[in-house]
């Protein structure tokens, strides 16, 4: 019974873990990182892991795979306490944080029905406002706020 | 300000709005210059606003240019499903600025991105009009003789109301008083009493126009509308209280005035219209003078 539980997430040689994302927000987590395109690199999801910080974490394993700062920062608006260890030959070599970016373009969907975004063919653009640790993005075209409870993630 | 969109009003600087007055007194004392001479300017009216476009295509007129466009999408290629991109890529061939008027919000500012020519919003949804807060500045300024320290009074509708919202943007560069007069229903929303506070600018809120206006610069009316309601109750309750009449005008300050964006429902009585405070009329005026120096200014002329 025991080897069940240490087997039920596998340990990876090289890439990357990423742990403390909130569990109701993994799917769109691998929705930004257009995880679910990946064909080639083996990669494990587990969530409702009980997480004294969250509640119920979620985490992603990805083997063979390496984020740009850029690229992992855009996870920051679902999952901004999520930490990144960066595996080689089975050691965790790097801690990473994400950091909230300034700018949010192409990745979120304006909450405003009236919005131009919502209508036509435009690039959604934010500019982020951190209030008490609230991401909110302000869209570039609306002006209005789009608030982390009802984030979208535009697919 | 040359060749740049005007799609916000926080798109200018204290500067380029007092540069903007200073033209646009310009114009009041001299209406007729033939300084677009040759041009072409497209009003793309993708709903309707008659005063608007009236406004803006007399002031085109008065400068000597030519306008092309339309008044409601019905008559434009919208209808055979052109997306706003491709009628404002076209357009942008036809002319040497784009004036447009469009239902949907941040319309406006797409437009400027596609658009090889600069574009000036007229209204974008609920969103932003700037040209109404630049000729609501130049009323100000022009009765007041400043727009440093003055108390404004604002009554109505503060919860929907764009331009109440776009003179607070405007204003706050001026350290001015606020009052703020509405129903609890259509309250100042926070995002903007939290900008004040940011900036350290006095506002009270209050229920009851009454004396609220005694010491007041600038009385600025809007209109409550029922269909900002889901309990028409609430707007029955509420419909009778914030309606400006001649006998609440006594004991006011002796230079205020009072403006309105137009049209004018029943929120200010007709009584009002002859006394010397009420300034909405000028007001619409001053929107001629107001625009074609926005048009000047961007097109480089001034």
């Amino acid at each position: 019974m025991k080897e069940q539980k240490v087997l039920s997430v596998s340990a990876i040689e090289n890439g990357t873990v990423i742990d403390h994302i909130p569990a109701m927000n993994l799917f769109k987590v691998i929705s930004i990182l257009n995880l679910d395109t990946i064909t080639k690199n083996r990669m494990t999801f587990g969530t409702n892991f009980r997480s004294q910080q969250l509640g119920q974490k979620a985490i992603i394993k990805i083997s063979g795979k390496f984020f740009e700062d850029i690229e992992i920062d855009k996870i920051a608006l679902v999952a901004p306490n999520a930490k990144l260890n960066i595996i080689k030959d089975y050691e965790v070599v790097e801690k990473r944080a994400v950091n909230v970016p300034d700018k949010i373009i192409a990745i979120a969907k304006c909450m405003n029905p009236k919005c131009i975004t919502n209508h036509q063919q435009v690039t959604t653009r934010f500019t982020v406002i951190n209030d008490n640790k609230k991401v909110n993005l302000k869209c570039n075209y609306c002006e209005k706020i789009t608030d982390q409870e009802h984030l979208e993630i535009v697919k | 300000m040359k060749n740049r969109s005007l799609i916000s009003i926080d798109d200018y600087t204290r500067e380029e709005y007092l540069e903007v007055l200073e033209v646009a007194a310009e114009f009041e004392k001299k209406p007729v210059q033939d300084i677009l001479k040759g041009m072409v300017v497209a009003t793309l009216f993708f709903e309707p606003s008659t005063r608007t476009r009236l406004s803006f295509e007399s002031a085109v007129n008065r400068l000597g240019g030519k306008i092309i466009g339309f008044t409601d999408a019905a008559s434009s290629s919208t209808t055979k499903g052109e997306s706003l991109k491709d009628t404002i890529l076209t357009v942008s061939n036809y002319s040497d600025l784009i004036i447009m008027r469009h239902p949907l919000e941040g319309s406006a500012r797409y437009a400027s991105e596609v658009a090889t020519v600069p574009v000036i919003n007229a209204g974008d949804g609920a969103n932003q009009h700037p040209t109404q807060c630049m000729l609501d500045l130049y009323s100000i300024q022009k009765t007041q003789g400043t727009l440093d320290n003055l108390t404004v009074s604002m009554v109505g509708d503060l919860k929907y109301g764009r331009t109440v919202h776009s003179l607070i943007m405007a204003m706050s560069h001026f350290n001015p008083t606020f009052k703020f007069i509405s129903p609890d229903e259509l309250k100042m929303p926070d995002e903007y009493k939290l900008f004040l506070d940011s900036k350290g600018i006095k506002y009270e809120e209050h229920i009851e126009l009454g004396e609220n206006i005694s010491d007041s610069d600038i009385v600025y009316m809007t209109r409550v509308q029922r269909e900002r309601f889901a309990d028409p109750l609430e707007y029955e309750k509420v419909k009778n209280v914030y309606i400006l009449n001649k006998e609440m005008l006594v004991g006011t300050k002796e230079n205020m005035k009072i403006l309105h964006p137009l049209p004018r429902v029943n929120e200010i009585n007709e009584d009002v219209d002859d006394n010397s405070k009420a300034y909405y009329f000028p007001q619409a005026l001053n929107g001629v003078f107001t625009r074609q120096a926005i048009i000047a200014k961007i097109l480089g002329l001034k």
